[in-house]
């Protein structure tokens, strides 16, 4: 075979993303060490640097001390653990991997959550000695609570269990009783010893009586395309695309199901119906297009579709809600605060949103309940929130990509938590709206104005101004804009609080609203 | 025809930086793609013109010129914008520029930081960018390994490594206050092989510098120095050797080795990096000023 020929096949391999989870101490770092090692990705200059860093810093008595290579950052190296995630990469001639190295620790809870989040397969590392420890159940939690379906227990340093096969049946026992209390589908055992290189790449001759494939075998071949969702179509609007008069798309990733030329779709939350006229991209139209395609659409209709929007087939409709219940895991220093309006990311819409209730919080080591108000760095709660405007969502576990969610602090714009939607929540535990944004009001107008208990002319007292409706009926949109804007600072400088509300047909009820708070709203009219 | 529902690593790879590129595009005012004419910028372009296809990119490039680039990406530059009309901003530093500063004078710490990274810092501020694209790769460095793809500086450029937002899912954060910005690094997750398959894949033009040729070298301290111009001051005992040597990265032509090599196609390029037995960064010349020296350089701003 030629160069040519080789680089044809070569390109066509696919890719697997895979989390290593387990310490320094269960030979994580080793383990993936010894892949990169066996699958020559480790160069010269990196290996002389490595074995140089070994006799001066390192812990495993001048022996090549692999967790050096892999701790990147300068304080990881000075206290030997491994803080964040890093991504390391390495290929075989069958695939290409991108191993996601989190840290053990449990106050790095949240560092393996990030590195679980993208993967397609977890590799969990137990001590042969120790077996299965809180350590492994907490990790195996976290990998079922982000819906990763593959799961390897790497039984590793068999070495020195002098290879017993008992010991690994035992642990192999144990651990599968523990995992049925989680969703995990797909299960491996792997008795191994990451140093000495037994059944890593090579399958070992000192365990005969283990009958599976290596390591590497299994990464290689897992078959991992039936875990995208081809049945539920969604395409999330990312960007609109309008180079010219005659072209406008719809540009995005699809984020599950599979879309075809001629379909007919569902435009979200308008519910307006078109077909797909063309699926384009830079390399010409195609006929259909699948998760995780990045694409555009262009349709039959000219109809207002934005950012934020989703696209759907209309016999296949995600849940659209305001208020839903998701687990969440909290990852800011800063502990959770009731009262937060936080920004909720979700696809591709920004919204606000706020955590309405805490039901309860899960013990990562022992998967107890515990009935808590509070959330701090860390820890896992299963929540109900409201966002501002309602959410095109599925469950989490029937699709990733929609059922995912950050929530960003407004003050610090840090990402204080991320969500995995689990389930509609019962109209019961509805708590008032958020009212932060504009939009959200009217349909809970009627609930808003019975429950204030302030009067306008108490607003206008407090305020120190009357409330007020100002159009601008004259001039061009740019004109009327400037000419709001203009009013607003006037307002402003006389120490009156003004509202403009732009680009939204705004319903009557938010205007009065407003207005009955004592805000003075200037209107602009989109023709 | 039926097409299989499953992509290759590569697809993959491109549907994610396609994917993140519209999301800058979308959620940030005023945002702009680094290009340092290198392959990895080469490939970055290429992803950005398919993110926006039919339409054209719809934000700048901006290089940033240490004003010892090789002779042959700035004429590649040039020529490459022209074709693809693309909107570019070039920007050097101007006082060290004037007061005459270079790596064979100041050494490669001063130059690097005076020419490259205040430099940088400038463009950005000028222009008052709150997001840019960079073409770092995690695989390239220890420290890159763990930076995210939308990596957050403060309104000083830094780069805090312990504070870092968390990343999850395809879900980017993209907050930022006034003053503050991001950098986004589309191809984080591509490897250097997967770069020049993709390179292989889609035909995309580089500066031929990549491709082995007979040059005028000279050996210094190990590296192979391109003589470039005559800027170039030769020390006592060196001489100028010809040699069929390429580059495995383009920087500041003195700061940036040649190796030796007969690899003149792509092919012939990807074959001997399969059977290469030095990483990609020793041939720079940069990294190897101080342990750590990548993170120290990033934390300051550096990309």
């Amino acid at each position: 075979m030629d160069i040519k020929d080789f680089l044809d096949q070569d390109e066509q391999k696919d890719l697997l993303r895979f989390l290593t989870a387990g310490s320094v101490d269960d030979g994580k770092s080793t383990l993936i060490g010894r892949l990169l090692y066996d699958s020559k990705l480790i160069y010269e200059d990196q290996l002389a640097a490595l074995a140089r860093d070994s006799k001066r810093v390192g812990s495993v008595g001048g022996e090549i001390d692999y967790a050096l290579l892999l701790d990147g950052l300068k304080a990881e190296r000075e206290q030997g653990i491994t803080i964040d995630v890093a991504y390391r990469y390495f290929s075989t001639s069958k695939r290409k991997f991108i191993i996601a190295d989190t840290p053990g620790h449990e106050q790095y809870t949240r560092n393996m959550v990030t590195g679980a989040s993208t993967a397609n397969l977890a590799v969990i590392l137990a001590d042969a000695r120790t077996g299965i420890i809180t350590q492994t159940r907490r990790h195996s939690f976290l990998i079922s609570l982000l819906g990763i379906k593959h799961i390897i227990l790497a039984v590793n340093k068999m070495d020195l269990v002098d290879y017993d096969q008992q010991v690994f049946d035992d642990i192999c026992q144990e651990y599968g009783e523990f995992v049925t209390r989680l969703k995990i589908p797909d299960l491996h055992f792997i008795p191994l010893s990451a140093l000495k290189g037994d059944n890593v790449v090579e399958k070992s001759a000192k365990m005969p009586w283990y009958t599976g494939q290596p390591l590497l075998e299994i990464l290689e071949s897992i078959y991992i395309t039936s875990d995208r969702n081809f049945i539920d179509f969604r395409f999330p609007v990312q960007y609109v695309q309008r180079p010219d008069a005659d072209f406008r798309g719809f540009s995005g990733q699809v984020a599950a199901g599979v879309v075809r030329a001629g379909d007919e779709i569902m435009v979200l939350p308008s519910l307006k119906k078109s077909r797909v006229k063309n699926i384009t991209t830079f390399d010409g139209n195609l006929d259909c297009a699948f998760p995780p395609e990045s694409v555009t659409l262009t349709l039959e209709d000219e109809i207002d579709i934005s950012r934020g929007d989703m696209l759907v087939h209309p016999n296949n409709l995600p849940r659209t809600d305001q208020t839903f219940e998701a687990m969440l895991v909290w990852m800011d220093e800063k502990p959770m605060d009731i009262s937060t309006a936080f920004f909720l990311k979700h696809t591709t819409q920004t919204t606000r949103a706020r955590i309405d209730k805490v039901r309860y919080q899960t013990d990562v080591n022992t998967l107890r309940k515990i009935d808590t108000e509070e959330l701090a760095l860390n820890e896992i709660a299963r929540v109900t929130i409201t966002a501002s405007r309602p959410l095109f969502f599925d469950p989490y576990m029937k699709n990733r990509n929609t059922g995912s969610f950050i929530l960003i602090d407004p003050v610090t714009n840090f990402t204080s938590a991320v969500g995995m939607i689990i389930d509609r929540i019962s109209s019961d535990d509805l708590k008032k709206p958020v009212t932060t944004e504009l939009e959200s009001v009217p349909e809970k107008t009627e609930k808003m104005r019975s429950s204030s208990l302030v009067s306008l002319a108490e607003w206008e007292q407090l305020l120190g101004q009357k409330g007020e409706i100002i159009e601008i009926k004259d001039g061009t949109l740019e004109e009327k804009r400037k000419k709001a804007q203009i009013m607003q600072r006037e307002l402003f400088e006389q120490g009156k609080i003004s509202i403009i509300i732009d680009d939204i047909t705004p319903g009557e009820e938010l205007v009065a609203l407003l207005n009955r708070h004592g805000i003075i709203v200037i209107l602009l009219r989109v023709p | 025809m039926h097409r299989k529902y499953s992509l290759s690593h590569l697809q993959e790879l491109e549907a994610e930086s396609i994917h993140i590129i519209r999301e800058v595009a979308a959620e940030f005012e005023n945002p702009v793609m680094l290009y340092s004419i290198g392959k990895d910028s080469s490939v970055m372009v290429r992803l950005a013109q398919k993110a926006f296809a039919p339409g054209k990119i719809p934000f700048p490039l901006m290089h940033i010129d240490s004003k010892w680039k090789f002779r042959e990406m700035i004429l590649f530059r040039d020529q490459f914008c022209r074709t693809h009309e693309i909107d570019l901003i070039i920007h050097y530093n101007e006082d060290g520029y004037k007061e005459g500063v270079s790596p064979f004078t100041h050494g490669s710490k001063v130059h690097t930081d005076v020419m490259k990274t205040q430099a940088l810092l400038q463009g950005l501020d000028k222009y008052g960018f709150d997001a840019a694209f960079g073409g770092a790769r995690r695989d390239e460095e220890k420290s890159r390994a763990k930076e995210r793809i939308f990596s957050f500086r403060d309104s000083f450029h830094q780069w805090d490594p312990k504070n870092q937002r968390p990343e999850l899912w395809s879900v980017y954060n993209t907050r930022v206050k006034k003053g503050e910005s991001i950098r986004v690094f589309p191809i984080s997750n591509w490897t250097e092989l997967d770069v020049w398959q993709y390179l292989r894949l889609e035909k995309i033009p580089i500066v031929p510098l990549y491709y082995a040729a007979e040059r005028e070298v000279v050996d210094r301290d190990g590296n192979l120095i391109l003589v470039d111009d005559d800027r170039m001051p030769l020390n006592a005992g060196e001489k100028v050797q010809k040699k069929m040597v390429r580059f495995r990265t383009l920087g500041c032509y003195p700061l940036t080795g040649a190796i030796e090599s007969e690899a003149d196609t792509i092919e012939k390029i990807v074959e001997e990096m399969m059977v290469v037995t030095k990483s990609e960064r020793t041939t720079r010349v940069i990294d190897f000023d101080q342990e750590g020296s990548m993170e120290q350089k990033k934390r300051e701003g550096y990309f």
